[in-house]
């Protein structure tokens, strides 16, 4: 059978290669320094649905929550085989924790993107690393939800056969449609953006993207829409009201969790004893270590 | 005003025991319990695990909330989810801890959601402390400190105004505190009801992995980083870990450089220990790398960039070769015994 597949993506600042610029001296992050990039294991779950989508056939929607900037990702989303890509961006979203992100998500799938066979998500964002919100995401779809997921290995009509990855464990598990799956990925990494693609979607664009190109144009917004839209360029671009949205789950205001204090991680330098590289050196380490007993 | 509830602890059951790290959440639990005055409680799921009951209440488990059901024999999402969710509904408790492993970490934002309560993701320290927002004050209420940013800030979170206030919580930090064999302890069993959409997920295999390396029992660890520069090279950290009796640690960009498994791995995305002494080999001490080993009683740095972060927080240091320094090592280790 063919797959109705939603992704959640995330875009993410690059903490891999972290430099001092990159914090503030009140030990706040100053995001602007950092790159932002595909969050890893989204791009995972991206190619697990695109995978799908090649053996099986179906169509798969890209869906982040973000500011405007984050259709960058989207963009590469659709240069990879995505077929519809939908930003959610509103500042009455701003400083939402998991669980108003979730609730956000999941009302955006309930109001604009049912019925669908599988949401599809990384396990986790490299910027939080909770990974809580695919679990809570499921729960408000009430779905089930296969967390950890290397790959599938077989479709049985709408049953999936999926291999998961426990650390300690694996697991194969036989899953229903619909279900939410947070993906690891088995090793193997993302398809690139494909040429032919690319040519033709670095030109899709967001609303806020369509409002600036008018406005250099100074043409009307709505021409320009139409015109990207009937290209198939257009990057749907949703707020609250466009999800109906209650206001009280979403934000600070939907978010219980708050942020108390933020500590700068400094190191503190201990009384650092310096030896030498050479047998001398070594001789007196081992000879102080061996006077303190760390070694018995 | 309400009286207060209970703090818990979701009891992880691991190849037929209480793990490691639900052993640890009891001592923590228990500080918290005796602080705010009330009782611990440590939630029990699983197919013949009420013999281990004892042991939640030796560790510091006032009272055991009990499902053993044919049902609950796999730790699956829903049917555990939906037992800890009306049972929380139904008792109230204040605090709820995890064990940050992947079992908790589906399970946690699961009743999180369906309870529409904070939850705090892998944290490495919990207190009992005030909030205070827009003049309003918060006591009694759970601390939550996890690293955030890549390790890069301690973040301080709470959940003031509704309850169970949530986390999960790293394995490996919190110390576990001695058995006090014989404490009694009330047990209190609660009916599981099974429901069709249990069976939405069926697990067809599972297998567990043994580890190939015990790094959180090991007293010594020897570590290796990229600055080892091979696969081959990591033999001369397996000689110098086999003279000391030494487990072998490795850090991230040493594994993902394919010179040792995984399971080898010390840092924020691999095994946190804190071990009597820990020598780091070419090793420059990433936040990531250090958030995993820098409680350790004492860390000696061998490497060649005088200006590596790990000298920050060593005790010991040698600027030079780890390749040429360790086989000195052996040498003079040999020499000492």
């Amino acid at each position: 059978m063919s797959f109705t597949m939603v992704v959640l993506v995330k875009q993410v600042p690059n903490w891999s290669n972290i430099t001092g610029e990159a914090m503030n001296a009140d030990g706040t992050v100053n995001r602007n320094a950092l790159p932002a990039v595909f969050n890893p294991d989204d791009l995972l779950a991206l190619e697990l649905a695109l995978d799908l989508k090649d053996r099986e056939g179906g169509r798969v929607t890209v869906l982040t929550m973000g500011p405007p900037r984050a259709a960058d990702i989207l963009r590469d989303a659709l240069c990879r085989g995505a077929d519809r890509a939908i930003l959610l961006s509103d500042r009455r979203f701003a400083a939402s924790d998991t669980l108003a992100t979730s609730y956000a998500l999941a009302q955006t799938i309930i109001t604009r993107l049912s019925p669908f066979d599988l949401v599809i998500c990384g396990r986790q964002a490299i910027d939080g690393d909770t990974a809580q919100v695919g679990p809570q995401v499921a729960e408000k779809l009430k779905l089930p939800q296969v967390s950890y997921v290397e790959r599938v290995l077989e479709c049985r009509g709408d049953r999936l056969v999926i291999r998961r990855n426990l650390g300690r464990a694996h697991e194969i598990v036989e899953a229903e449609t619909p279900l939410l799956l947070t993906v690891v990925g088995g090793g193997g990494s993302a398809r690139w953006p494909n040429a032919r693609l690319l040519l033709k979607y670095r030109r899709a664009c967001s609303a806020f993207e369509i409002e600036k190109a008018a406005q250099a144009r100074g043409a009307a917004v709505g021409e320009l829409k139409d015109e990207l839209a009937a290209r198939g360029l257009l990057i749907d671009t949703w707020g609250v009201d466009e999800i109906c949205a209650d206001l009280n789950r979403t934000g600070l205001t939907g978010s219980p969790t708050k942020v108390k204090k933020i500590m700068n991680v400094v190191l503190k330098g201990k009384d650092l004893k310096r030896f030498a590289p050479d047998d001398a050196g070594v001789k007196a380490l081992v000879d102080e270590l061996t006077a303190e007993r760390t070694f018995g | 005003m309400a009286p207060h509830g209970e703090v818990w602890v979701f009891a992880e059951v691991e190849e037929g025991r209480i793990a490691d790290v639900s052993i640890e959440l009891l001592g923590k639990g228990r500080e918290l319990a005796d602080t705010l005055g009330v009782r611990l409680g440590a939630m029990l799921l699983g197919k013949g695990v009420r013999p281990l009951a004892g042991a939640l209440h030796a560790h510091g488990a006032d009272v055991v909330y009990l499902a053993d059901h044919d049902a609950l024999a796999m730790y699956r999402t829903l049917p555990y989810a939906r037992w800890i969710i009306d049972l929380a509904a139904a008792k109230k408790p204040e605090i709820v801890l995890y064990g940050a492993t992947p079992t908790g970490r589906d399970l946690a934002p699961r009743v999180a959601s369906a309870l529409k309560v904070g939850l705090t993701a892998d944290c490495t320290d919990l207190q009992i402390g005030e909030y205070e927002s827009g003049g309003r004050l918060f006591s009694r209420k759970l601390l939550q400190v996890r690293p955030a940013f890549g390790g890069n800030v301690i973040a301080t979170i709470v959940s003031p105004e509704v309850v169970p206030q949530m986390a999960t919580v790293r394995e490996g930090v919190m110390h576990v505190p001695p058995a006090a064999d014989g404490r009694a302890g009330e047990l209190c069993e609660i009916d599981f009801a099974p429901a069709p959409e249990d069976e939405l997920v069926r697990v067809l295999e599972h297998h567990a992995q043994e580890r190939r390396v015990n790094l959180r029992g090991a007293p010594i660890i020897v570590a290796g980083g990229y600055g080892m520069g091979s696969a081959e090279s990591f033999k001369l950290l397996h000689d110098l870990a086999a003279t000391l009796n030494a487990a072998v640690g490795a850090s991230r960009a040493a594994v993902d450089a394919g010179f040792i498994h995984h399971d080898h791995q010390v840092g924020q995305t691999g095994t946190t220990v804190r071990p009597k002494l820990y020598i780091a080999c070419g090793i420059s001490g990433a936040v990531q790398h250090r958030a995993g080993m820098e409680e350790s009683q004492k860390i000696i740095a061998i490497n060649r960039d005088p200006e590596a972060p790990i000298f920050q927080i060593a005790h010991y240091g040698i600027v030079g070769d780890a390749l040429e320094v360790i086989p000195r090592l052996i040498k003079a280790l040999k020499g000492a015994m």
